[in-house]
C-alpha cells in the first residue's frame, strides 16, 4: 500500500512538474528535421556586411542570386528567366523568373535587384570592379533589369554569379538601401528557408524553416545552380565551440551532419558504421603564406623568392592535415583541376629546397633583419603552417621570431602598416578556399597596395594583366592572361601557396542528397 | 542588520564603478579589433577602417568610455557589435542554463560533501577518511574537461543513457529532458567542488570535534550522532559556508569550460566568445554582471553567518 502510493505520488509529480512550469508537449508529427554543426558560429547576419564564410551560407539559406555557379565552374541563371546582350557587349537586360516571392509574400521586383546590386557592388571587390564599368543600372518594368556599361566587362554573369563572398544575395529594396557599411536588421529573402530570428540565440542556434512559396528552377542541381529543393522543413544549425563534444554528438545522433570536423578525427568519425566521412568540396582550400612587401626584409622580392624556396607542400600539409587522403600539392596559384589551373613560374614553388633557397637567400645580400611571423595558436591549421614556415626559413638562413597570439590579434595588427617595432609585422598565413582564388580577380592576387590585400603587393604590370583579363571576352583570352598573372605572381614573390586541402564534412547515413560544391548548401538533402 | 545591509549594498556602487573602468580600459589596451573580425578574412584594410568608424572604435578612448557610461547609467548595457543585439536580451537568453547548472552544481556537491567530510572526520584516520581524502585529492587534480570527455564516453556513448550535449530548460520542455541533460554538465562541475567543501568540511568538524563543549555533550550521555549534528556541525559551519560562497565564485570561472564541453548555452560560453571575437559591449556587460553577482553572493554569505553562529552581530 505504502509502496503503491508512494509510486503514485512520483507519477503525480513526474506529471505535474512540465505542467507547472509551463511546459508543453509539443507534437512534432511528419515535421523533418536537419540538425547541422556549421564549421563557424553565425554571428552576424549580413553577408553583405561582413565576408565571413558563415554568414555567405546563411545568405544561401534565405536569398536566392540572379545567377549562380555550377559544378563547371560556369554561372548559371538562377533568379533570371532570360538575359539578352547587347552586340558591342555594354548593354545586358536580365528578365525575372515568374513566381519570385520574398518571404514576407511580396514579389520580387527588378527594383529589389537594382538596389540589391548596388550595395554589394559598394563592398564586394569583384562588384566594385564590375561597378567601376556600369554606367546605369535600372529596373525599367517590375520583372526587367537593364545594365548599360561604359566599357566592356568580360566578366559581367562570373561577377553577379559569383559563389563565394561577397555574394550578391538579392534582398527587398528596403532592406537593400541599407547602408552598406551598416548591418542589415530586416532578414527577408527570398531564398528557399526562412531565417527564424525568434529563434536565433547567437553562439548557439540557428533555425530555417522550409519557404513554402519558394519556386525552384526546373534543372537539376549543380553546385550553387539548378532547383534549390528544400526537403526538410527545418534546418538548424547548432554551432559546437568544442570539436570532440560536436564529434560525440554526431556518433550519438544528436545531430546529423558536421560541416568540418577536424582533420584529426576523421579516422574516429570514419570507424563508425553509422558515419560517412567524404570530401564534398571539389575544389578545397589552399594554404597560404602572405608576406608583408612593405617592410624589410621582405620589401625585397629576391629574399621572398628565396624564401618561397624553402616552403615544400607536402611539409605543411603532412604537418596540419596529416591523412594524405586529404591534401595535395598544387604549384599554381589557382586550384588544381579548374579551368584556369596552369604551371606558368612555379618552378619556384615547386622548389621545396633548403639548400636552394640558403644559397638563393646568400645572393641577396640578405642582413640578417628579424622575420616576425605571426602564429595564431588558436588555429591548429595556421598555426602548424606558421611553425613549419619559422623552421624552414631558420634552416635557409632567415632571423625569424615567432609571435603566438589568437587569431582576432592576428587579424588587427595585419592590417597595420608600421615598422615591426611598432606593432607591424613581416609573415602570416592563411587559407583561402579554391572558390575564392579561382581566376585573377582574386583579392589575394591584387597587384595595388592602395586597394589590395593585407601584405600590400605592388606590381604594375600584374595590375595591367588583372586589368585585360576583366576584359577578355573568349576563353582562351582569360586562359592567357590568366597564365600572365600567374607568373608575374610568381615572379614578384607575391606570396608562398602552400598546397590544396579538402576538409571533409562529416554526416549519418540517414542524410541523403549531399551536393558537391565549394560552398555548403542545404537544399536538397534529406533525412530519413 | 537592515543599516548594515544597506550600507553593503550602497558600497556596491563605487566597487562597480571602478570595475566598469578597469574593463573598459583593460579590454581597449589588449590587442585586438572587432572591426577586422567583422570584416572577415577577405576584407581590405580600408574596408576594416570604415567598419571601424562606422562603429564609433574610431572614436578617442574617452569619449568611448563616456558614451558608454551615459547609456550604462540610463540601464543600457549596450548591443553587441556583431549580433546587433542587446547586450541584456543576449545575457537575459543566456542567464537560465548557467544559473540551473550552478545551482544544481552546488546543491549536490553538498548534499554530497557535506556528509562526506563529516563521516571523514568522524572516522579520522579511518580507510573511511582516506578514501575521502584519496577522492578530495582527484577531484581537484583532474581537470573539468578531461572529466567531462570521460563521463560523455561512458553515459553517452557506451550505456547511451544520457545525452552528449545541450540544455533543455524545465520551464519550457519539463522536469525530465532538464535533469537528463542537466546531470552530466552538473555531475562533472561538481568533482571539484566536493572535493573542496569535504576538505573543509572534514579540517573543520575535527576541528570542533576536540572542543570543550563537546567532550561535554559527550559526557551528558548525547548520542554520537547527535553530538556530531547538533554540536559540532553547527559550530563547524561558518567556515564551510564561506567555501561554498568561495566555490560558487568560481563556479562561474568553471561553467565557461563546462558550457563548452557540454554545448550549453549560458553565459560561459557568451564570455569566450565575445572575448574571441572582442565583442566589447557583451564582455563589459558581463563582467559588470558577474562583478555585481560576486558582491551580492559576499554580502549573502556574510548574513549568513549571523544565522548560523548568533555571536556574529553587524
Amino acid at each position: 500500500m505504502t509502496h503503491l502510493r508512494f509510486g503514485r505520488a512520483v507519477l503525480a509529480v513526474a506529471l505535474a512538474f512540465p505542467i507547472a512550469f509551463g511546459g508543453t508537449v509539443k507534437a512534432t508529427f511528419a515535421e523533418t528535421v536537419l540538425r547541422v554543426i556549421p564549421h563557424a558560429d553565425l554571428k552576424n547576419l549580413d553577408p553583405i556586411w561582413t565576408t565571413a564564410y558563415i554568414s555567405r551560407n546563411h545568405g544561401y539559406m534565405i536569398y536566392d542570386t540572379l545567377f549562380a555557379m555550377d559544378e563547371n565552374f560556369k554561372p548559371q541563371p538562377q533568379m533570371v528567366d532570360t538575359w539578352t546582350t547587347s552586340d558591342d557587349g555594354l548593354v545586358w537586360t536580365f528578365v525575372l523568373r515568374d513566381g519570385l516571392k520574398f518571404h514576407d509574400g511580396a514579389p520580387v521586383t527588378g527594383e529589389d535587384v537594382v538596389a540589391s546590386l548596388q550595395r554589394w557592388g559598394k563592398r564586394d571587390g569583384m562588384g566594385q570592379q564590375l561597378f567601376s564599368n556600369v554606367a546605369s543600372l535600372e529596373a525599367p518594368d517590375d520583372k526587367t533589369v537593364v545594365m548599360t556599361l561604359s566599357s566592356p566587362f568580360g566578366l559581367v554573369l562570373e561577377s553577379i554569379g559569383k559563389i563565394s563572398s561577397n555574394v550578391p544575395f538579392i534582398m527587398p529594396k528596403r532592406v537593400a538601401e541599407t547602408d552598406p557599411f551598416e548591418q542589415i536588421t530586416d532578414y527577408t529573402g527570398s531564398g528557399p528557408f526562412v531565417f527564424e530570428e525568434d529563434e536565433w540565440v547567437p553562439g548557439n542556434t540557428v533555425v530555417y524553416t522550409k519557404f513554402d512559396d519558394y519556386v525552384p528552377r526546373d534543372e537539376p542541381v549543380s553546385a550553387a545552380a539548378g532547383g534549390k529543393l528544400a526537403k526538410v522543413d527545418k534546418v538548424i544549425w547548432q554551432y559546437f565551440p568544442d570539436n570532440t563534444t560536436a564529434m560525440n554528438a554526431l556518433m550519438a545522433g544528436e545531430i546529423d551532419f558536421f560541416e568540418q570536423p577536424a582533420p584529426d578525427l576523421a579516422p574516429i568519425l570514419a570507424s563508425n558504421p553509422d558515419i560517412t566521412v567524404e570530401v564534398n568540396d571539389p575544389l578545397g582550400s589552399i594554404g597560404f603564406a602572405r608576406f608583408n612587401h612593405l617592410l624589410p626584409p621582405f620589401d625585397d622580392a629576391d629574399v621572398r623568392r628565396a624564401a618561397i624556396m624553402a616552403m615544400k607542400q607536402e611539409d605543411y600539409l603532412a604537418a596540419a592535415i596529416g591523412d594524405p587522403q586529404f591534401w595535395k600539392t598544387c604549384y599554381s596559384v589557382y586550384p588544381c583541376g579548374t579551368p584556369l589551373a596552369n604551371d606558368v613560374g612555379s618552378d619556384i614553388m615547386a622548389t621545396g629546397d633548403v639548400g636552394a633557397a640558403k644559397a638563393a637567400l646568400g645572393e641577396t645580400g640578405y642582413d640578417g633583419t628579424e622575420v616576425v611571423i605571426m602564429q595564431p595558436t588558436d588555429i591548429p591549421v595556421l598555426s602548424a603552417f606558421s611553425l613549419v614556415t619559422a623552421e624552414k626559413l631558420r634552416e635557409a638562413g632567415f632571423n625569424v621570431k615567432l609571435e603566438a597570439m589568437d587569431w582576432a590579434t592576428l587579424t588587427s595588427r595585419r592590417a597595420l602598416r608600421d615598422p615591426v617595432g611598432e606593432g607591424g609585422w613581416n609573415m602570416f598565413h592563411t587559407w583561402w578556399i579554391g572558390a575564392d582564388v579561382i581566376d585573377p580577380m582574386a583579392i589575394a592576387f591584387s597587384g595595388n597596395p592602395d586597394a589590395g590585400w593585407f601584405g600590400w603587393a605592388e606590381d604594375a604590370e600584374l595590375e595591367g594583366a588583372r586589368a585585360a583579363f576583366a576584359q577578355a571576352s573568349t576563353e582562351a583570352e582569360k586562359k592567357e592572361l590568366a597564365a600572365k598573372v600567374q607568373e608575374r605572381l610568381w615572379a614578384i614573390g607575391a606570396s608562398g601557396e602552400l598546397g590544396q586541402f579538402f576538409v571533409p564534412v562529416a554526416y549519418r547515413n540517414n542524410v541523403e542528397g549531399l551536393i558537391k560544391s565549394p560552398v555548403q548548401f542545404f537544399w536538397n538533402i534529406s533525412v530519413e | 542588520m537592515l543599516a548594515y545591509v544597506l550600507k553593503r549594498v550602497l558600497m556596491t556602487v563605487p566597487v562597480m564603478i571602478v570595475v566598469a573602468l578597469f574593463v573598459f580600459l583593460l579590454l581597449r589596451l589588449a590587442p585586438g579589433d572587432p572591426a577586422a573580425v567583422i570584416a572577415g578574412d577577405y576584407a581590405t584594410a580600408e574596408d576594416v577602417a570604415r567598419i571601424r568608424e562606422q562603429l564609433g572604435l574610431s572614436d578617442p578612448i574617452i569619449v568611448q568610455f563616456f558614451n558608454w557610461t551615459w547609456s550604462l547609467m540610463q540601464g543600457d548595457l549596450g548591443t553587441s557589435i556583431f549580433s546587433n543585439k542587446p547586450v541584456t536580451e543576449l545575457i537575459l537568453q543566456r542567464i537560465e542554463p548557467t544559473m540551473l547548472l550552478a545551482l544544481t552544481t552546488i546543491l549536490f556537491s553538498i548534499a554530497i560533501a557535506v556528509p562526506l567530510g563529516t563521516i571523514a572526520a568522524f572516522r579520522s584516520g579511518s580507510w573511511i577518511d582516506r578514501v575521502v581524502m584519496l577522492f578530495s585529492v582527484g577531484g581537484f587534480s583532474v581537470p573539468v574537461f578531461v572529466l567531462g570527455y570521460i563521463l560523455i564516453y561512458l553515459f553517452s556513448l557506451t550505456l547511451k543513457v544520457l545525452p552528449v550535449q545541450g540544455y533543455r530548460s524545465p520551464f519550457e520542455h519539463g522536469l525530465g529532458p532538464f535533469l537528463s541533460h542537466i546531470t552530466l554538465p552538473s555531475v562533472t562541475l561538481s568533482v571539484i567542488f566536493i572535493a573542496l567543501i569535504a576538505r573543509m568540511t572534514r579540517a573543520s568538524v575535527i576541528e570542533v570535534l576536540e572542543e570543550d563543549y563537546i567532550r561535554t555533550a559527550r559526557a551528558k550521555g548525547q548520542s554520537e550522532f547527535k553530538v556530531l549534528m547538533r554540536h559540532a556541525l553547527r559550530n563547524a559551519a561558518v567556515p564551510i559556508v564561506t567555501v561554498v560562497g568561495i566555490g560558487i565564485a568560481l563556479l562561474i570561472g568553471g561553467v565557461v569550460v563546462t558550457e563548452s564541453v557540454y554545448n550549453i548555452p549560458g553565459l560561459g560560453r557568451l564570455v569566450l566568445d565575445a572575448v574571441l571575437a572582442r565583442d566589447y559591449p557583451i564582455i563589459q556587460g558581463l563582467i559588470l554582471f558577474f562583478s555585481f553577482i560576486y558582491i551580492l553572493l559576499n554580502l549573502l554569505i556574510d548574513l549568513t553567518y549571523t544565522f548560523l553562529d548568533p555571536r556574529i552581530r553587524y
